[in-house]
Formats: structure tokens, sequence, C-alpha cells
């Protein structure tokens, strides 16, 4: 051991270079796997996208090349269900709804995201013919234990569910987190989001829903809080505060 | 490989392991058992970050001042926490979903740096590799014991296949709740201590 290894000098020069080091393995992992990270994260997205138009058997392994072939993604202005120009892929939810120029409180939030994005994208997805076959709308809400986020597909009647799809969520395995069931997930296509009158009308039913009733889903089992988050993230986004105006507007058929 | 080279490697796995002796690490050994493909992972990051992080801290020990060692130490582990992180984003985007906050707690798994305090500051660097090694697959062998218990009889698969039918998928098998939840490692740890502790009557305190 060295006599001057404590000096102050060499102390300070150490750690400098320690730091730079690091820094620089840090930076060069972080620079040189970007690319795929980002191909990553978009590519676990279209995924979802696909399951919730019922697309991914037809996809099997080519994602991207059957994203890019059937589905379209738009960016609308929620307030007035319009389509805006933007682009899709730099839009981010997340993001948005944690800026204040970009998100509002809403009146009623009975989703419990605190604020909400001004603009969301969604996505048509087409058949070989080119007509809208279901139209998938993001959405995000409380679940027990943080927010859920996951996607809802319908059909080109903006009614008949096609499915409710969840990617990304903190629920207790077993428990809440059998909204990634499978067999749960079956319970949903064929349901009617809105009654007649146009309100929305799913319900999640605690023991079990109704055979036939149409607006009805069984809730979890042992899950009371989650099955509550999913009812009330559907009824958030689906009603006047969320893709209401859209729906309103394009209830006639979607081209 | 030298008799001594063999016993640094494999004496963490049982004679000395962190979790069931040293009682380290246990936090994300709660936290990260749930199934067994996390457990594998993170034991997968843990052997590499604690190999790495002795290997680096041993070729610079005799330059390290000892005054900012803990911190020069924690720069180097931190360091190889993240890469090993974005490693996993590129890799295994799924798996880093479920993982990604406890892979940046490694940080403060006191495995690593209870072993590049103890061990890779005296010793040259061949030897703390393997000393790194060796505790990493002690760490790993009791967190894949523990997913594999929690897995089966907390959800019926292991690696997500189905083993034992569920009730709810028409099977025969009601889930042990108890076993999905993070707390319930307390009891299994505890289980494989004694059994441990059995089988090595050394292992057990004075009183």
């Amino acid at each position: 051991m060295s006599s001057n290894k404590e000096s102050f000098g060499k102390t300070v020069g150490f750690v400098f270079a320690v730091c730079l080091v690091c820094a620089a393995l840090v930076s060069f992992s972080a620079v040189m796997l970007k690319e795929k990270q980002v191909a990553n994260k978009l590519l676990d997205q279209q995924t979802k996208i696909l399951e919730a138009a019922n697309l991914l058997d037809v996809a099997g392994k080519d994602i991207v090349g059957t994203f890019n072939k059937f589905v379209e993604a738009k960016m609308i202005d929620l307030d007035s269900g319009d389509y805006i120009e933007g682009d899709p892929l730099l839009f981010d939810e997340r993001r948005n709804s944690r800026d204040a120029t970009k998100s509002e409180k809403p009146e009623n939030d009975i989703a419990g995201i605190n604020r909400r994005s001004h603009n969301a994208v969604v996505y048509l997805v087409h058949d070989e013919a080119g007509k809208v076959q279901t139209v998938v709308l993001p959405i995000v809400g409380s679940g027990l234990w943080d927010l859920m986020y996951g996607y809802v597909g319908l059909e080109s009647d903006l009614n008949t569910v096609r499915s409710v799809v969840y990617s990304d969520h903190k629920e207790t395995p077993g428990l809440g987190a059998e909204v990634m069931n499978p067999k749960w997930k079956a319970l949903w296509p064929d349901k009617k989001m809105f009654d007649e009158q146009g309100d929305v009308a799913i319900k999640i039913v605690k023991g079990g829903a109704k055979k036939g009733d149409i607006h009805a889903v069984d809730a979890l089992s042992g899950a009371t809080l989650t099955s509550r988050g999913v009812e009330n993230t559907l009824h958030f986004w689906l009603g006047e505060e969320g893709y209401g105006p859209f729906i309103t507007k394009n209830r006639g058929g979607l081209n | 490989m030298s008799s001594d080279a063999k016993k640094v490697l494999t004496s963490p796995i049982v004679d000395n392991n962190p979790i069931a002796l040293q009682v380290l690490g246990i936090c994300s050994a709660l936290a990260v058992t749930s199934s067994m493909a996390n457990a594998i992972v993170m034991s997968i990051a843990v052997i590499l970050v604690t190999a790495f992080s002795n290997l680096f801290i041993s070729i610079i020990r005799n330059h390290i001042p000892s005054s900012v060692r803990i911190i020069v130490q924690m720069a180097i582990i931190a360091s190889l926490v993240i890469v090993v992180d974005q490693v996993l984003k590129a890799f295994s985007y799924q798996l880093s979903k479920e993982l990604s906050v406890f892979v940046g707690l490694i940080i403060t798994n006191c495995i690593v740096m209870g072993r590049a305090e103890a061990f890779a500051m005296k010793e040259k660097p061949g030897v703390s590799f393997l000393d790194g090694v060796g505790n990493g697959l002690g760490y790993g062998a009791i967190l894949i014991t523990v997913a594999f218990f929690r897995e089966l009889l907390g959800f019926g698969t292991l690696f997500g296949f189905e083993i034992l039918p569920l009730i709810q998928n028409d099977g025969w098998y009601q889930a042990n709740g108890l076993l999905v939840l993070p707390f319930s490692s307390f009891f299994i740890i505890g289980l494989i201590i004694w059994g441990i502790r059995q089988w090595k009557p050394a292992q057990v305190e004075k009183d």
C-alpha cells in the first residue's frame, strides 16, 4: 500500500476517473441499445392492439407487417370527437396527461386518472377490402393498486365489444391480475357497451352476470375493486369526457 | 480449477449461502419469486452484477482511497445494474416490464455490496470474480427454490405451463392464494433455512 494513497488530489482524481469510466459505460450501453428498446416497446404495443382487434391468429409471427397492413392510427380531439392532424407515433398519453397545457382535469373523474390528455389516438382496423372492422380505443383507469392501461376493441357499430385487453397493470397476481386471464377476456366479445338510449350500460356483476344479459360481464372473483375499476374505466372512456363525442359522430359507421 | 477456487465458487451455494446463512438480499427474494421465469432472470442478473462488480473492484482495490471506497463501490455497482437493465429492456421486454423496479434495486442488494466490501477489497480479481458468481448462484438457488413452490402451489403452473389444473379453468386444484403474495416467501425461506441447518448443524448459532 502506498503512503500517498490518501492525498486529497489523488482521491479527487481517482473518483473522477471512476465516474468517467462508469458514465462512458452507461451511456455506451444506453445509446447502443436504444433502437432495439424502442422497437420492442412499439412491438409490444402493436401486439396488444392486434390482440384487441382479434387479429393475433392472422398475424402469427408477423406482428409489424400485419399491423401496418390493417391498422390505421389516427389522432382525435376528445372534446369534439373530430380527427386532427398529428403523428400518432409521437403521441404519448402518459406524458401528455402530466403536462398541464396538453391535458385537463375531468369533471367527473370516475376512472381516477387525475388528468386527461386533450387528444387521443384511435386505431381503425380494416379488413382485406379496406372496410373498418374494429376500432381499438386505448383506455386507462385506476385498479386496486395503480393505473391499469389497456385497449377496448369495438366492432364498426361502435357498440358491440370485440375485446377488452389490458397491457400494463400492477394488480395482485391471482386476483386482480386475472384481467389478463383468457377465460375472463373470453366473456367480453358480443357484449353491448350502450343501451338503446345511447347511454353507457356495460356493467360488471359480482357473483355472475345473468345469462343472456348483453350488457353484463362476470366480476373477477376475489377482486371487487379491480372489477369496479374496469367498469369505471369503461364508463369514463365511453362517456362524454372520453370517446363519447367521437363515438356519437361515427355511430352511423366508419369508413 | 484448484480446490481453493472451487471452494470459493461452491461454498456460497449451501455452506455459506448469502440468503440462508447471512440472511442478506431478502427483499428481492420476496418480490420476484412469484414465478420461475422471473426468479431465473433475476438470478442471472444478480450473478452478472456480483461477479463483475467483484472483478472491477478487485482490479482497482489497491488504488481505491479508503475514505471514499463505499461510494466508489456504489458507482461501479450502479453502473453495472443500469447496463443489465438496459440489456433486459432491449432483449426481453416482457420480463423487463415485470422486473424493472427490482432490477434497479439490485443496487441496494446487500449481497453485492457485502461481497465487494468483504471479499473483493482484499482478494485478487480472478478469485473475486468466482466469489461473485458463487454468491450469485447461492442467491439464485434460494430464489428458484422459493419460486418453484410459489408458482406451483400459488398458480398451478411452472414456467407458465399448467401442472395442476385450476378450478377456475375446470380443473381440480384450488390455488393457494397465500403463496401468491410476496410475504409468503418468508415461510418458504424459513423452512429452507431450517432444512439446511438440520442437514448442516454447524450453521446453527450458539446461544
